[in-house]
């Protein structure tokens, strides 16, 4: 059981959690035009690396918040975790 | 029956408390603090058990968890359980053991035959003796080989015991307490970290307890105890005996198992069985020690072999003497030891040593004390059918592959030691990867992978005194970086006894023409030929050789034959043994009860039960309750002998006759506030949302951005900035976190706070024709006409001391109301509502009636929500807005979505009017036709029309647009039914809905 420092709470064992995903995906502005292929990749594709992800949590059994959470998915190991207005640069 | 091998003024039982147990049949004594296996020894008896495969027989090897078989069937308080460890259990009155994997006896076992067979038996037997024919396997292989193999028999009745789960933190767990675990420990403590030590074993200090050292002036056992009490009385250590920390996981998450109760002649009452614990550790000692190798040769599990340091620890622990004839046949010095204690005890031991010679402290002990030592011999085979008899011992020649000068020993015991090996597993299991050591030619934690640090034997460290310095300094160490401290305890002088070298030869050969067993794992049968087999056969990663021949599979897993396997792989191949590398060390270390792994988690208690404000009035008024997410909802309630469906036809037609009460509490419902919730709720469902007035409600249908629908129901708005959402009971928490994505991660920018109210509101649906005129019995100061409460209005009512949110909004299809108020005045609200619909004969109804009148009205619900189908399978495309963007909408524009022959809701009739349809059903155009036959949709709801007293039900077909009036089928063949069937609308009941806006 992993356990993830909520940034807003602090430690937490990851029962309190749900993943949610990659947290580079950006989902195209309302009321624009998409292309196929845009739209596509928004919804189905999706990388799955080994090694450092930047990804999204949500605390789901404690402040309800959604941050993200650089982790290594290879080893489990989470780097650090950042508020969702964080500016964190390149991910990886 | 006397205890004939219990010596005396040794061992640490209490012999002032005698107790009795019974063993096949047979009454036996023990003391207090003996274990099952330690009790039977006293009693002479070895023979415990026949073998997996060839049912040899089986007795006891080992003194604790390495113990690979004996395992027996226990009985306690008429509750039987298998797979009992003996070298664990510690013995307490009222116990009956049997032997396990033998029939009629364990000295008289027909399944012997298999090892008279034996050729016939080698390594993936299964897999080339009963491929053919076929369809034996089923009928014939499969239940004869379940009989003949395995253990015990699991009970078929709930396990009686309590078992519970504790969460702890601590600085530094130290996991076992031998001389580092111990050091490591009291080094730790001292320096102010929260400490936890665990011990598997009833009595702390490893190896200790049967050493003959001394540390600090102290004899070995009693620095243990004074240790120990001074760990106990320090407030920053918790230290736990019988506990097993059997799982190393991820970010330091330990799992640990402790004993409470088997020990406990008269344990209070509600004392659990055992506690698992889940520690997550900041650094975690591993001073798990290590594990004494069985040496391998000839007929070397007969009972009455075993290792050399277990037979010592039941002298020393148990005041034991496994034999009073014993052979002791080693490959290094520490067998000595056990010979030189038997000898201390006035039995007189052979020792057969594999070495040319050995010139150091023990052996001339030995020696000096008249002990015979044969050198540069091996064992070549035994003898001995339900205990061992004698040895053949013989001298090996230069290359240690065959034997001379023959001769017979008689003996009762034969004590084998192969040389040590660190029990790693904890290490290798939290990602360390191991390292091959040539001097000790074993494996060693290499680099730690999380915050684990390795001492003592499991790090190869074997003498006292590098344990010792080990434990001390990591300890202070490790704590160190955690408490900032620098309070140093030093390892104090100790002293021992120096071991020489061990002899790298371990399996013996065969005397000459003889194909006898020798074998390397004795809880899977597996022999030195049926690896040699696997390597003949082309296997070659070790990890397949495992699979082939089971070495070191199941509850063992490998403690006392992953080495020697693999060094015989290794030997075969002529590679060297970290070429070969070493199989993967799984959780759990030792076999767990699923009851610890389980805990409470029991039954009702599985999950949390939510139940509404109402439940009470339900139970007190026949509800029969259903499960809905971890809701229980009255399903119907039962008067007299009323079956489910002529209970829910009852609430239904009186639904649609007079007036019914529904509990709707479970239903989500989601507070949302703020300056820019229309834009939200417009880009969050199809339909718009923008203009809907204040004290109005609308129904609504949200997508996943794939184009699915995901859930609907009717929001209100409340005020200019305020909105009650309703979800579905099912979807209600997936909403929510889908809310609280869109409005945390992609709009941030929208001033909108979302906040489920679920439990804060009670709520009642009141549905029929007569739901007015109640409503104004409930209100009657309040404008309730068509007009003042028009369909889809909602309304604040003053409700006797609180308000009421009344919501015209209807389920079932008729005219309808639904009243919310706070949860605590939710079984008042009901009350006053029953009250006020006396005279116009109200009754409650449950969700089977709810589902019958959503059906025939053609309203879609879970059952037609999938998760698979888009707004217009569903008939809900009327909903899809034009005019503006929302979640989803760029998925429908995808070629298939918009197939003229997409699959659409409709309802089907049965054309005798009588027949129910199951639900599941598949709905085909001829039932008759060849397999696979076309498949035009499936039945997704079915009830019984009250309205129309036939069967009705509702499908998502193939072109249902324009299948209104066909003729079809249904076909069930899970119930082996094909029903014919006619098309027809969706909307079986007041198609125009004239009734909700009635």
């Amino acid at each position: 059981m992993l356990e993830i420092k909520c940034p807003y709470c602090g430690k937490r064992s990851q029962n309190e959690f749900a993943y949610g995903g990659d947290a580079t995906v950006k989902r195209p502005e309302l009321n624009k035009e998409v292309p196929d292929e845009e739209w596509d990749t928004f919804v189905y594709y999706r990388k799955n690396p080994r090694g450092n992800h930047l990804e999204l949590w949500h605390h789901i059994s404690g402040c309800r918040q959604w941050f993200k959470a650089k982790r290594n998915t290879a080893t489990h190991e989470i780097i650090d975790t950042f508020e969702l207005s964080d500016d964190i640069g390149d991910a990886s | 029956m006397t205890q004939n091998y219990r010596l005396k003024d040794i061992g640490r039982i209490d012999r002032n408390h005698e107790i009795s147990f019974i063993f096949n049949g047979k009454k036996y004594f023990g003391y207090k603090g003996d274990t099952l296996a330690s009790a039977l020894l006293a009693n002479g008896v070895h023979l415990i058990a026949r073998s997996f495969k060839y049912h040899r027989p089986r007795g006891i090897l080992a003194a604790g968890v390495d113990d690979p078989s004996a395992k027996v069937q226990l009985i306690k308080d008429g509750y039987s359980e298998p797979n009992i460890n003996l070298t664990e259990f510690e013995l307490v009155e009222g116990l009956e053991l049997q032997s396990q994997n033998c029939w009629p006896s364990v000295s008289v076992d027909v399944g012997e035959i298999n090892n008279l067979l034996n050729r016939f038996f080698p390594a993936g037997f299964y897999y080339k003796t009963f491929m053919w024919p076929k369809s034996f396997w089923y009928s014939i292989y499969e239940p004869f080989i379940r009989k003949a193999a395995g253990f015990g028999v699991a009970s078929l009745d709930p396990d009686p015991d309590r078992y519970e789960h504790q969460y702890e933190h601590c600085d530094v767990l130290v996991v076992g307490s031998g001389p580092s675990g111990l050091s490591s420990a009291l080094a730790a403590a001292k320096n102010g970290a929260r400490v936890i030590l665990a011990e598997d074993k009833p009595r702390f200090g490893g190896s200790l307890l049967t050493d003959e050292v001394t540390i600090g002036n102290k004899k070995g056992e009693e620095w243990v105890d004074d240790v120990i009490s001074e760990l106990k009385s320090m407030p920053n250590v918790i230290i736990k005996s019988r506990s097993q920390v059997f799982g190393y996981y991820d970010h330091n998450m330990l799992v640990m198992f402790e004993r409470k109760r088997d020990h406990l002649q008269d344990p209070a009452k509600f004392t659990p069985r055992e506690k698992l614990w889940y520690i997550r550790a900041k650094e975690v000692i591993i001073s798990t020690g290590s594990i004494e190798r069985p040496l391998v040769f000839a007929n070397n599990d007969r009972p009455g072999i075993m290792l050399a340091s277990a037979a010592k620890e039941y002298l020393k622990v148990y005041g034991v003497a496994v034999g009073k004839k014993p052979l002791i046949f080693t490959n290094n010095d520490s067998a000595y030891e056990t010979a030189i204690e038997f000898k201390n005890n006035g039995i007189q031991p052979t020792i057969v040593d594999t070495r040319a010679s050995s010139e150091n402290q023990l052996v001339n002990e030995a020696q000096k004390m008249g002990i015979d030592i044969l050198f540069e011999n091996g064992i070549a085979n035994t003898s001995g059918h339900l205990k061992v008899k004698s040895a053949t011992v013989g001298k090996l020649n230069n290359e240690k592959n065959s034997f001379t000068n023959l001769q017979k020993i008689d003996c009762d015991c034969i004590c084998v030691s192969g040389n040590w090996t660190p029990t790693v597993h904890l290490a290798s299991q939290s990602g360390n990867k191991l390292k091959f050591d040539e001097e000790s030619d074993t494996f060693l934690p290499n680099q730690s992978r999380q915050q684990e640090t390795v001492v003592g034997a499991a790090n190869g460290s074997f003498t006292l005194k590098e344990s010792l310095d080990e434990g001390f300094e990591q300890g202070f160490k490790i704590s160190s970086k955690i408490t900032n401290k620098n309070n140093k305890t030093n390892a104090p002088i100790s002293d021992e006894k120096s071991l020489g070298k061990h002899d790298k030869f371990w399996c013996m050969p065969l005397p000459e023409g003889k194909h006898y067993k020798r074998f390397v794992d004795f809880q899977n049968d597996v022999a030195v030929s049926d690896i040699e087999l696997a390597v003949r056969e082309g296997f070659r990663s070790i990890e397949h050789v495992k699979r082939y021949t089971t070495l070191g599979m199941a509850t063992d897993q490998g403690k006392t034959s992953n080495l020697n396997g693999l060094q015989l792989v290794s030997n075969i191949e002529k590679k060297i043994v970290p070429e070969v590398g070493h199989t993967t060390f799984r959780p759990p270390y030792t076999s767990v009860t699923i009851g610890t792994i389980i805990g409470r988690e029991v039954s009702k208690y599985y999950r949390a039960t939510r139940k509404s404000p109402m439940h009470e009035w339900h139970e007190r008024n026949n509800a029969v309750f259903v499960d809905a997410g971890l809701w229980l909802r009255p399903r119907y309630y039962k008067h007299g002998n009323e079956t489910l469906q002529e209970a829910a036809k009852r609430e239904a037609a009186n639904v649609r006759k007079n007036v019914g009460i529904c509990d709707v509490t479970s239903l989500g419902k989601i507070d949302i506030k703020g300056p820019d919730s229309a834009e939200f709720l417009n880009r969050v469902y199809t339909n718009a949302w923008l203009k809907l007035p204040v004290g109005k409600a609308r129904y609504g249908v949200m997508l996943r951005e794939d184009g699915m629908v995901f859930d609907d129901g009717t929001t209100t708005r409340i005020s200019e900035n305020h909105f009650h959402m309703t979800t579905t009971t099912a979807q209600a928490a997936n909403v929510l976190s889908h809310l609280e994505y869109y409005l945390q991660i992609v709009w941030p920018e929208l001033e909108v706070n979302v906040l489920s109210t679920t439990e804060q509101w009670a709520g009642a649906a009141i549905a029929g024709p007569k739901s007015r005129e109640l409503l104004s019995k409930l209100f009657p100061n309040e404008d309730i006409s068509n007009e003042g409460l028009p369909f889809m209005g909602y309304r604040e009512f003053k409700f006797f001391d609180t308000t009421a949110r009344v919501f015209r909004i209807s389920f079932s299809g008729e005219l309808a109301y639904e009243v919310n108020v706070m949860s605590d005045f939710g079984e008042f609200m009901w009350d006053k509502i029953i009250e006020a619909g006396e005279g116009l004969g109200i009754q409650p109804y449950g969700t089977e009636a709810l589902s019958t009148l959503r059906i025939e009205m053609g309203h879609v619900a879970g059952s037609e929500i999938d998760g698979r189908l888009i707004s217009y399978d569903l008939a809900l495309d009327g909903m899809l807005s034009k005019k503006k963007d929302f979640i989803g909408k760029r998925s429908l524009n995808r070629v298939a979505f918009n197939d003229e022959n997409r699959e659409r809701i409709v309802g089907i009739v049965p054309i005798d009017k009588k027949t129910s349809i199951p639900e599941g059903s598949y709905i085909v155009e001829d039932p008759n036709a060849a397999f696979p036959i076309p498949k035009l949709g499936h039945v997704s709801a079915s009830c019984w029309s009250v309205e129309r007293n036939n069967p009705f039900s509702l499908a998502i077909i193939k072109n249902g647009k324009n299948r209104k009036g066909e003729k079809l089928f249904a076909v069930s063949p899970v119930k082996n039914m094909s029903i014919p069937v006619e098309v027809v609308s969706q909307h079986y009941v007041d198609p125009d809905g004239e009734r909700v806006r009635s």
